[in-house]
């Protein structure tokens, strides 16, 4: 149907993108560990080593697990299987709240101790209005 | 496949069509607008901020859509060596290029005052921005290559390697951890996380933006019909 140009300059754009997406998938595969934005609690559990560098942990903040006594707040981020407990002294931003999500960025003093220094805090998918959410309640 | 497409009876059309678009683009933004920031209700935990996803969302959303459009007529081009497939491309781009930076900006202002930060290297982010980065690419090398057979194939290459990029910031939200949050919007399943109360004036912005990037479509491409006409060629 088509002319042996068209075939051969499909087959030139086939192979191309099969490199370009190969090679990108590698990429990624071995950076994998910096293309994550964060661990969860129970990855830090699983590592075989503590590293001194900055690390991000991130999960739910623990309902009732929030202190916050004159600069410091501690809190614990959890992922429903395993948490880590955080110490940070600064401002939070305004959507921390206990159940809600949080990523901490800072330093692990060992695998249950974790201290911030930023917090940001991470936002669901969910878009409502106030009446809505009081009607059906917090699912 | 309009192998012996004629500009001269295109360029009355799409001339012609610019004024609709843009009454229509007036009405359906104001429209949107209305909704988006004074009818539609705020957010139970983000109070007004959250109405800058009226305009985030749907810049994304178009950016995206501009570039797969980009791609898929590059490899049209390409393929067929079909010149007009190339122009709709090159008049399609500056407005894609546009809605990608303000999605970017936007996201960054909706940052701060929820995550608490204006950047973070996260997947989605980082992938957003080489997106702008392949736009800007795109643009360019139109501007470099002088030769138009040459800038053709260049464009064309970008356009089809930058495409890789587009499902990995469409999934990186589910393939990595990452400080965007995941789709509210799933177009293959009816529950949305978008209250409908919501849903309508970003419904309405999007269609807004998609109308602004045809009218400056339709106005890039009439004028590279001009320029056609004027090397004096009957077609392409």
């Amino acid at each position: 149907m088509y002319g042996k140009k068209v075939k051969l300059r499909f087959i030139f754009l086939v192979l191309i993108l099969a490199s370009v997406i190969l090679t990108v998938f590698l990429i990624l595969q071995s950076l994998k560990e910096n293309v994550v934005y964060f661990q969860s609690p129970s990855e830090i559990k699983s590592l075989e080593e503590l590293n001194k560098k900055k690390i991000r942990v991130g999960g739910m903040v623990k309902e009732r697990s929030v202190f916050i006594n004159s600069n410091e707040i501690n809190f614990i981020i959890t992922d429903f299987k395993n948490e880590i407990n955080v110490i940070y002294s600064g401002a939070v931003p305004n959507l921390f709240a206990e159940g809600k999500g949080v990523v901490a960025e800072g330093f692990l003093k060992d695998k249950n101790y974790f201290s911030a220094t930023k917090i940001l805090a991470k936002h669901d998918e969910n878009y409502k209005p106030p009446e809505v959410k009081e009607a059906i309640g917090d699912k | 496949m309009f192998k012996y497409f004629e500009p001269n009876k295109i360029f009355p059309l799409t001339s012609k069509a610019i004024k609709y678009v843009l009454f229509l683009f007036i009405i359906v933004l104001t429209v949107g607008l209305t909704e988006a920031l004074i009818l539609s209700p705020e957010d139970y935990k983000q109070g007004d901020a959250a109405r800058i996803m009226y305009v985030h969302v749907p810049a994304a959303w178009i950016s995206l859509g501009v570039f797969s459009s980009l791609a898929l007529l590059s490899v049209g081009s390409f393929l067929f060596k079909n010149k007009n497939f190339s122009l709709i491309a090159k008049s399609l781009a500056p407005s894609g290029f546009v809605f990608s930076i303000i999605a970017l900006v936007t996201g960054s202002i909706w940052g701060k005052p929820t995550w608490g930060t204006w950047w973070a290297w996260d997947a989605r982010i980082t992938s957003m921005l080489i997106l702008v980065i392949f736009y800007g690419m795109y643009l360019l090398a139109w501007r470099v290559y002088e030769n138009n057979e040459k800038a053709i194939k260049v464009t064309s290459m970008i356009a089809i390697i930058g495409a890789v990029n587009i499902p990995i910031i469409k999934f990186s939200v589910d393939w990595w951890n990452t400080l965007h949050q995941p789709a509210s919007i799933n177009i293959l399943s009816t529950n949305t996380a978008i209250h409908s109360s919501m849903l309508i004036p970003l419904s309405i912005m999007t269609a807004a933006f998609a109308l602004f990037s045809l009218l400056i479509f339709l106005m890039k491409y009439n004028t590279e019909l001009i320029k056609v006409k004027n090397k004096g060629l009957n077609r392409l």
